[in-house]
């Protein structure tokens, strides 16, 4: 694989999540080969291995599989996204793969409300962490160019019924869903 | 307005037309397109497991191969497969398309799945990448092939071995294992390659490789044809696209040059009993069934009760010689259509001419010592010399200097005048006070003001590409007389397009939901409007136009974008005298414009507002096809550097005209920019128009005389006959599809595939060896022949639109009759027991390695000193863009208005 350059998304995003879908802390997290590929200890078997299969079982264990898509083609969707989450933007090494992931959302997201469309899924929750970084270092005119990606991370971030809090590193105020 | 569409067929004629025919037509179309949309840009990986997984779910797909036609292209590489779903959605992760074909089927998705699923996206299908392209690119052995592999088969191995089960998530095959197995096949290829100490995967491997899914999608996908040649073009790439490269969420196939498609196309789905036993039927009708082809007579006029097809093809800049961009974009394409709707019967008149006034003439005309008419004169012969040579069919191809285009464009002028829509402004502009004129556009040279280029013009820097408003230049010069220039007022008309929107706004909905609007139309479109429009000036400081017929402008011309679409009236105009019946009948008339894409807003919004704004019942556009850009051996032609094959040159290569025409159009620049390659031209002209096309027809008459003397044997069609024509059938079927909705390059791959079908079918049923075996074996040679020649009679008809002369030199050979020459959704026997054909000789040559090289060396750059056909001017600067330029769709609107009403 072009060798991610960042660490992989990691275990951090998941308790993120946990926190999120209001699971109970304790989950127990380790991470496996050179990505670091996140794998949650489950009672029974070996374990769930990979951010994206372990936010699934997640979503499922707080009983909320409506983020996960209900028809055939909205779960095909949110699978999509998911793995364009995992593959290109966790995969991008350079200036030059973010700006292609932003240009494809922007012109996804032109006349979407939500990554799989209408409806506010896991795909969104997982893209926003995985671009929360990016996004905090746009310019303005960058933001501008972007203004769909713009207008949804917006969006996500003062996704309604979540306790707003402020954020530490980054200096602004930010939603709930900061990776921090 | 555009006329009513029957409600039950998109492409068809009026309410009150619909035949019958059409309707029946119609209805099985549509049961066609419930099917959801799978495109293969590329025969790879991707290919394999969404074909595989369609297989497995028993999924209705509709497959397309090639690249996709769309204005936006998925996320991801390109050469990703794409799924278009019933509600309008889109795929494009192969895994996400197969996990969508399991979970329609009601297959629910389980953590040990999607594990899987990610697995193979983020592990597997790098590696897998890697050790393809070290196969098939870098030659790499098996043994290290399967050495990149070793971790994630090993990790297979272990969880199979652990769980016990024979497939990756249990006892019945999922999705993941088609997923796994989709990535894993190409590089393996056989069960040998998996290493003997991991047995649970070797068998898991073979179990798979053996199902009908999986047999069946390898059959279709990893022909040795498409491999060798995904080989080979791999190899002709610069560098080492990367070990690793490609990680995409996409194929994991390396990316192919949009310049080789795939090579084998149409629907390859199961045929139902009905549509065999319609084709058999069909088949016995005969030639008497066809109906009989339309010839209409001179001038060709609109007829009450047919469908009445304008088609105009955007005017070609008169001051220069065509390149073949030019001609693909709009000439080629326009013509390849009108050939087919003369052959489907549809009444159909093709226009197209020169677009002669503006300032690149004039200035041409000092530069060449002529006058601008004799300018003109000139190129438009060279032109016409190009056009006729390439099989252009116009029905007229004319000219805008003529005194038609004076009296129709003054009388638009007018109307637009009289209902309020031109306003008045005053507008600084350089005059050069020794040549006494104003300085429009390209009469002023200077320094860019935008980077700084000492030599840009008065409407555009050729350097950094902006456009310019002349005052701005800085140091500004007279381009004849190098004296410099003062800034003088002169009064200007304007287009009051803002007036203009709402209404344009209410037909442009009416026209997008009934034609064909390529997908960049409308985005062009669209982008203007919710700009909002702002007034045009439509007059200019010249001679060389049509005067404005106006007190006060009487020393001024139209501009050229105003004047130039008024082009395709006057053409007509001095076709006929009755040009009415077609510009003044939209109740009649559906009109097609061709072009490409930097001329559509001149089509889309300012020449409908001129139209609308006159208010006189004019046709106006039903159908907008823009192409995308063709690009020169991945750069750009250029006129001024000599890059680049232009027409003329074309016909001094040796390749014949048809030859050109059927490369320009398999690789039409439709959806997105292609480009032309000499390499490519020579494989596609030996892959498929010798081997594949030439071969098959040949090889059908060939056997009609050495075995049968000449005349057409006696045929007793078997099931697997009936299966043929019924394939056969299909493909016609989706060639009519798809060249109704002007999917010109698309169509093209129907033609390929029916001769594909064709040679495998004589291959199969070895003909040659039956002839000499017992009476049935005879009988069946007869039988396969019959089909087979017949099958080339229909290829020839098909054929017409792209390969005219190849076309009827089928028919020369074979004796089709020329009532055979018409288009149905059927396809009959027209050469039936007893029919003589006469002298059959190959269709194609072979181009050479060298000579492919000898050209590319001859155009690939400082060619323009030898001896160029017309004597060049000495070297003004012109943007290859400005070549073609109907309206001058490159033209800055140099003047800005104030709005002063008129």
């Amino acid at each position: 694989m072009a060798a991610a350059a960042r660490p992989g998304p990691g275990v951090e995003e998941l308790v993120l999540l946990e926190k999120l879908l209001g699971l109970p802390k304790g989950s127990k997290y380790g991470v496996q080969g050179e990505r670091k590929v996140p794998v949650l200890q489950t009672n029974n078997g070996p374990g769930l291995t990979g951010i994206m299969t372990i936010a699934g079982y997640l979503v499922k264990q707080a009983k909320k599989e409506q983020l996960l898509g209900s028809t055939a083609e909205e779960k095909a969707i949110v699978q999509q996204w998911l793995e364009y989450r995992v593959t290109q933007v966790d995969g991008s090494s350079s200036k030059e793969d973010t700006r292609i992931i932003l240009k494809d959302l922007n012109i996804h997201l032109e006349d979407k409300v939500y990554l799989a469309g209408n409806i506010f899924t896991l795909a969104d929750i997982l893209m926003y962490y995985g671009l929360h970084h990016v996004m905090v270092d746009l310019t303005v005119q960058e933001k501008e160019k972007y203004l769909n990606v713009s207008r949804w991370f917006n969006h996500i971030q003062h996704y309604p019924g979540q306790n707003t809090e402020g954020c530490s590193s980054c200096g602004r105020i930010c939603g709930p869903f900061l990776p921090h | 307005m555009p006329s009513p569409r029957c409600p039950q067929d998109g492409a068809g004629g009026s309410g009150d037309r619909c035949s019958r025919e059409i309707r029946v037509r119609a209805c099985s179309r549509r049961a066609l397109r419930a099917a959801m949309r799978l495109r293969l840009p590329v025969r790879g990986p991707a290919a394999l497991k969404v074909l595989a997984a369609a297989a497995a779910a028993a999924a209705p797909v509709e497959l397309q191969w090639g690249s996709p036609a769309r204005e936006r292209a998925p996320p991801g590489p390109g050469a990703a497969p794409t799924l278009e779903l019933e509600s309008g959605a889109l795929l494009f992760s192969p895994n996400a398309i197969c996990q969508f074909f399991f979970l329609r089927r009601g297959d629910a998705s389980t953590d040990l799945g999607t594990q899987w699923l990610e697995w193979e996206a983020t592990e597997l299908q790098p590696a897998a990448t890697t050790a393809l392209y070290g196969r098939l690119v870098l030659g790499r052995t098996m043994a290290e092939a399967v050495g990149v592999l070793r971790e994630p088969l090993t990790h297979m191995e272990q969880s199979l071995a652990r769980t016990g089960t024979a497939f990756l998530t249990g006892e019945a095959p999922s999705v993941a294992d088609v997923v796994v197995w989709g990535t894993l096949f190409p590089v393996l290829q056989e069960e040998s390659s998996v290493p003997a100490e991991l047995p649970a995967l070797r068998t898991w491997f073979r179990t798979m490789t053996l199902s009908d899914p999986c047999r069946a999608a390898a059959d279709t996908v990893l022909v040795p044809t498409a491999l060798s040649e995904l080989t080979s073009h791999l190899r002709q790439q610069p560098g080492p696209r990367g070990a690793g490269a490609g990680a995409g969420a996409g194929s994991g196939s390396p990316a192919p040059s949009p310049a080789s498609p795939p090579e084998d196309e149409g629907s390859e789905r199961v045929l139902t009993e009905a549509e065999i036993a319609a084709a058999t039927d069909a088949w016995a009708r005969g030639a008497a069934a066809l109906p009989k082809p339309w010839r209409p007579q001179t001038p060709v006029l609109p007829v009450e009760g047919m469908r009445n097809i304008l088609i105009t093809s955007a005017l070609p800049y008169v001051n220069n010689v065509p390149h073949l961009g030019n001609i693909i974009g709009c000439v080629l394409s326009a013509d390849t259509f009108a050939r087919y709707c003369r052959l489907r019967n549809w009444n159909t008149l093709y226009v197209c001419g020169t677009d002669e006034y503006g300032t690149a003439t004039e200035t041409r005309a000092v530069q060449e010592g002529l006058t601008p008419r004799e300018v003109c004169d000139k190129y438009h012969r060279i032109h016409g010399d190009i056009y006729a040579w390439f099989g252009i069919s116009f029905d007229y191809f004319g000219r805008t200097t003529t005194p038609k285009q004076t009296i129709i464009a003054q009388d638009i002028f007018r109307r637009l005048l009289a209902r309020g829509f031109l306003l008045q402004d005053t507008v600084e502009q350089l005059r050069c006070q020794l040549c006494c004129r104003f300085l429009a556009d390209r009469f002023v040279e200077g320094t860019c003001p935008m980077c700084g280029y000492g030599e840009a013009r008065g409407d555009q820097c050729d350097k950094c590409g902006k456009l310019i408003n002349a005052v701005e230049l800085k140091s500004p010069q007279c381009k004849l007389c190098k004296g410099v220039p003062t800034v003088n007022p002169t009064e200007h008309l304007f287009l009051d397009l803002p007036k203009l929107q709402q209404p344009l706004e209410q037909w442009l909905e009416l026209s997008w939901a009934s034609g064909h609007w390529t997908p960049n139309a409308r985005h062009i479109t669209r982008s203007w409007l919710r700009e909002g429009l702002r007034p045009r000036c439509i007059t200019r400081d010249l001679q060389w136009g049509t005067p404005v017929p106006l007190d006060g402008f009487r020393d001024k011309v139209f501009y050229v974008w105003f004047d130039a679409p008024i082009g395709y009236l006057s053409i007509t105009a001095n076709y006929t005298d009755q040009w009415e019946r077609w510009w003044k009948n939209p109740e009649q008339v559906e009109l097609y414009n061709f072009m490409a894409k930097d001329n559509v807003p001149f089509h889309s919004v300012i020449f409908p507002c001129s139209l609308l704004g006159a208010d006189d019942n004019y046709t106006l556009v039903n159908h907008l096809i823009a192409t995308e850009y063709l690009n020169y051996e991945d750069g750009k032609f250029s006129k001024s550097r000599g890059v680049g094959v232009f027409g003329d040159m074309a016909m001094d290569t040796g390749i014949p005209a048809d030859v050109w025409r059927f490369y320009l159009l398999y690789l039409r620049p439709e959806g997105q920019d292609s480009s032309f390659c000499w390499s490519d031209l020579m494989l596609k002209n030996n892959a498929e128009l010798l081997n594949n096309l030439g071969n098959f027809i040949n090889r059908a008459g060939m056997f009609v005389c050495k075995f049968f003397g000449g005349t057409v044997p006696s045929m007793v069609l078997a099931p697997e006959d009936k299966r043929l024509l019924a394939r056969v059938t299909l493909e016609l079927h989706q060639y009519h599809q798809l060249l109704e909705r002007v999917r010109i390059r698309d169509a093209l791959r129907c033609i390929l595939s029916i001769s594909r079908h064709g040679n495998q079918y004589i291959q199969v049923n070895e003909p040659w060896k039956r002839i000499k075996g017992g009476e049935e074996d005879r009988q069946r040679a007869g039988t396969v022949t019959g089909v087979a020649v017949n099958m080339a009679s229909l290829l020839a008809v098909m054929l017409q639109p792209y390969m005219p002369s190849i076309s009827s030199a089928i028919q020369g050979q074979l004796r089709i009759p020329p009532d055979c020459f018409v288009l149905t959704h059927t396809f009959t026997c027209t050469l039936p027991h007893g029919h003589r054909v006469g002298t059959v000789s190959p269709l194609f040559q072979k181009l050479e390695p060298e000579r492919i090289e000898a050209l590319r060396k001859r155009f690939g750059g400082g060619q323009a000193k030898q001896t160029p056909p017309a004597p060049q001017p000495p070297p003004a600067p012109q943007p290859p863009q400005q070549e073609l330029a109907i309206a001058t769709g490159n033209s800055p609107e140099v003047l800005a208005p104030h709005g002063k009403q008129q």
